[in-house]
């Protein structure tokens, strides 16, 4: 004879037993976590705006306050309504790498940012967000840039630890990678660089500035520093490149430091084509563009023209 | 006011005490927030060692170790003298460490603690109680042959450790891991969740990167050990182990503030025994131990008949106090021989003068091993403070004497070049404080180095695999920089000819800094790796016979 108690024990003890039994049955697993490649479809953020009319345009801007060089060479392509339509949301993209101040020229100069960030919003902007990810400690970049100031000021949203989803950037070299989301949330993408040495690439401009969209170990790309450039120039198609050329850093780039390593060169160059810009702007730390393999490379694959020859030089 | 109000006002007063010592620690790190006319040197905004600076342990034990007083830990005469007056106010009325002491040991009063013994049992006066002042006196003797050893055990730098490397980096840590499943969650209101507990991460942690501190096993279970003891002794810590308490414990010895008792009224009824936080026997019947009264005044605030009265000049009957702990003389010599002869017997075989350590790479400003050792408390406020989670406390990476005190661990994090927050905040002078010209140079002088970087030929890429790289370069901070290439023409497995720059480390320029290390693509042991060697402080620890000769320091 079966007690009520007992059945209630027996059939508890059953039950248990089955869901342990079961449990075990649905979580094996032959085959753990591993990394594996798995395939999907690139993202490809072409942000370009204009026709050929546009692309051929190229401003040059010289002596004047960094505010007006900028403006200046937004005029001369046409005004600031030619990139940016009322409701956009834009990301200017400001090189803000390193823990330097302004006169440094290892930054973008704030004033220079301001003033971009003044001009999309007075054409109808939705919202512009200023970001990027540094190699030093993005608050003090921020910081001692300038930038966050400047920005701040001039009514943009300063995103200094932006988060990052991995995507495929349909590159030859890069495929899967973290990018930064506010790349992926804008309509417009301004990328503002300055024009600074660089120990490898030799020179740092427009295209290079691009690996602040993306987080990741990025000192490995440094491996495959000019193909990585051309794959994230192709990705995230800007809408305008802005160089900030008004502090030129000769030597011992991309950092500086050093006062004496700084040239007062007091010039924008300003266009759709991110080759042409590039490409124009080296010339101020005395390198030929056909000498820069990235250029030549992105030449290549049709992303811009490096023959400059063929543009239509603006001097505001 | 009643002795009910009085009572309050001490909670009051620990409540506020703890909050602030809370928020002060919050702040020790970059909040990105600038104060004043400088914008470009960072200065914390608050005062975040002054609860140190306060603390007559710290300054005595450092004033005997160097002969001097360093800046600022003047403040402890305040403490000093109140003690003088008052007895140990600070143990029961300010001490953080004794708030969450008192805090972790309540709620207990009418149990039994592991041993079966009775909370009103375990409140009577015991011998370990005098473990604390064996603590002081030992330790106070390895101070005198320039050992601070008493650091490890000073109640402030064990709960600014304990907080600031194990408790607040658990804190950011989990915060990431729950971020990590709320936006993975694809929910969005949960999102917005996420998105606040990264704002407190942000702002009120000021971490924004997870933080791993070097051995915060250790810190964390000497930590866990002195809050569990209190389930057994009430503030086990605070009445045999404190060596703070032990000295406030010497000073109160003449204090005018005591207790009176009205033996007759008493009905042994016990309740001032089972709120007792000192263990002191404020009971009618034993003599009062005035040196481990923490003046909380919870006996007089029970004490259903108004037996026990806390008054200025108390009148003392015969035998009723005892006012100082019974420790011969004879143990007294014994404890301060045997704390000198501990540090001969630390250092016979790690002496930091015979056995230079190449991981001791120590922060930007600090003096010499020598003196360092006579500064440093190891309370981690650099470890804290430091935005790159470059410092960590030592296990006995660099010597059992060393015992968790600040090396820079590049491969987690690398000093930053214009960083001087770890110099702002060490309240002995181990590091002493330096400005930013003074850290990064200038034309006349030469900025502080803390090692020298060198390379790996058998891991480096250009050099040992033909690929290109120098990524070491791009990060180098100095100008010009330490670390420069050669190009060079090579041929490779297939035969193709290409130029490599390969790098090199001019040691003259190089100022230690890591940040080569920390960038490094060869992520497990990296190709260029920073050692102690070429240190400013050290005038032995040199690779270049210029900087021995420059040095002028002995």
């Amino acid at each position: 004879m079966v007690s009520r108690r007992d059945f209630i024990k027996r059939t508890g003890k059953a039950v248990a037993a089955s869901a342990v039994l079961g449990a075990g049955y649905l979580l094996a697993d032959s085959q753990p976590d591993y990394p594996v490649e798995e395939s999907s479809t690139p993202l490809i953020l072409d942000h370009t705006t204009g026709g050929p009319e546009l692309f051929k345009k190229l401003a040059v801007i010289r002596d004047d306050t960094p505010a007006n060089l900028v403006e200046k060479a937004i005029t001369a392509l046409g005004g600031i309504g030619m990139f940016i339509s009322k409701g956009d949301k834009v990301l200017v993209k400001p090189n803000i790498g390193w823990d330097r101040t302004p006169e440094q020229a290892a930054d973008t100069n704030p004033e220079m940012v301001g003033q971009v960030i003044r001009m999309c919003l007075g054409a109808g902007a939705s919202e512009v967000v200023v970001t990027d990810i540094p190699c030093n400690d993005p608050r003090r970049t921020f910081l001692r840039s300038g930038i966050q100031e400047a920005a701040e000021e001039a009514g943009a949203k300063v995103i200094i630890d932006p988060d990052t989803e991995e995507v495929n950037l349909g590159g030859e070299l890069l495929t899967k990678w973290p990018v930064i989301t506010p790349v992926m949330w804008a309509d417009k993408i301004i990328n503002m660089p300055i024009t600074k040495h660089h120990g490898l690439s030799r020179i740092t401009i427009g295209m290079k500035n691009l690996y602040g969209i993306i987080g990741g170990r990025r000192h490995q790309l440094h491996q495959s520093i000019d193909q990585s450039i051309v794959d994230l120039a192709a990705f995230a198609k800007p809408t305008l490149v802005i160089a900030d050329c008004y502090r030129v850093l000769m030597r011992s780039g991309p950092q500086g430091g050093n006062l004496s390593d700084v040239k007062d060169v007091r010039t924008v160059v300003a266009g759709v084509d991110q080759i042409a810009v590039d490409a124009y702007a080296s010339q101020f730390l005395d390198v030929e563009a056909e000498k820069i393999r990235y250029i030549v490379m992105g030449d290549k694959i049709g992303l811009g023209k490096m023959d400059l020859s063929e543009k239509e030089i603006l001097n505001g | 006011m009643t002795i009910r109000t009085v009572r309050n006002l001490r909670r009051a007063s620990q409540t506020i005490f703890l909050a602030l010592f809370i928020f002060l620690l919050l702040r020790t790190g970059f909040s990105g927030v600038v104060t004043g006319d400088n914008v470009r040197d960072f200065e914390l905004s608050w005062p975040v060692k002054i609860f140190l600076q306060f603390d007559p342990l710290v300054a005595i034990s450092t004033m005997i170790a160097t002969a001097s007083l360093y800046t600022g830990l003047i403040f402890s005469l305040i403490i000093v003298i109140l003690t003088i007056f008052f007895g140990r106010f600070f143990c029961g009325w300010i001490c953080p460490m004794g708030t969450i002491n008192q805090i972790c040991s309540s709620g207990r009063r009418n149990s039994r603690n592991i041993f079966g013994k009775t909370v009103v049992k375990m409140n009577r006066w015991h011998w370990y109680q005098h473990i604390k002042y064996f603590v002081l006196i030992v330790l106070l003797g390895s101070a005198l042959v320039g050992s601070v050893l008493i650091g490890l055990f000073d109640p402030l730098s064990l709960l600014i450790r304990s907080l600031g490397l194990v408790v607040i980096p658990m804190l950011v840590n989990i915060i990431d891991g729950i971020n990590s499943l709320l936006f993975n969650s694809g929910f969005e209101p949960l999102s917005y969740v996420g998105s606040a507990l990264g704002m407190v991460k942000q702002h009120i942690l000021l971490n924004i990167e997870p933080v791993h501190y070097n051995t915060i096993v250790s810190l964390g279970v000497v930590f866990f050990l002195v809050l569990i003891s209190n389930r057994i002794i009430t503030r086990f810590w605070c009445r045999a182990v404190c060596p703070l308490g032990a000295l406030l414990g010497l000073l109160s010895r003449w204090s005018i503030l005591g207790m009176e008792r009205d033996e007759s009224k008493c009905t042994n009824c016990n309740l001032c025994l089972k709120y007792c936080q000192g263990g002191d026997d404020p009971i009618p019947g034993l003599p009062w131990k005035k040196f481990d009264c923490h003046l909380c005044l919870n006996c007089q605030a029970v004490c259903p008949e108004d037996v026990i009265k806390f008054k200025l000049f108390p009148r003392q009957e015969r035998k009723e106090t005892i006012p100082q702990p019974s420790i011969s003389r004879r143990k007294v010599v014994l404890g301060i021989g045997g704390g000198v002869l501990m540090v001969p017997f630390l250092r016979s075989g790690d002496d930091h003068k015979a056995n230079f350590n190449a991981m001791r790479i120590r922060p930007p400003g600090s003096v010499e091993e020598d003196q360092f050792l006579e500064r440093c408390v190891r309370c981690g406020e650099c470890m804290k403070v430091c935005p790159n989670n470059a410092i960590h406390p030592t296990l006995l990476e660099t010597g059992w004497e060393a015992l968790w005190t600040p090396i820079l661990i590049m491969r987690i994090g690398y000093c930053e070049h214009t960083c001087t927050l770890c110099s702002q905040t060490c309240p002995t002078g181990a590091i002493r404080r330096i400005t930013l010209e003074e850290k990064v140079g200038s034309e006349d002088v030469k900025p502080i180095s803390i090692g020298t970087a060198f390379i790996d030929r058998g891991r480096c890429l250009p050099w040992a695999m033909d690929t290109p790289c120098i990524v070491c370069e791009e990060w180098c901070p100095t100008s010009p920089k330490a670390i420069y290439f050669e190009e060079v023409e090579v041929t490779t497995r297939d035969g193709e000819v290409t130029t490599l720059k390969r790098p090199h480390v001019d040691p003259d320029v190089c100022i230690g800094c890591g940040a080569c290390e920390f960038a490094c693509p060869v992520i497990d042991k990296p190709a260029v790796y920073v050692t102690s060697v070429g240190e400013s402080r050290s005038r032995r620890n040199q690779i270049l016979l210029e900087r021995n000769i420059d040095s002028g320091r002995s």
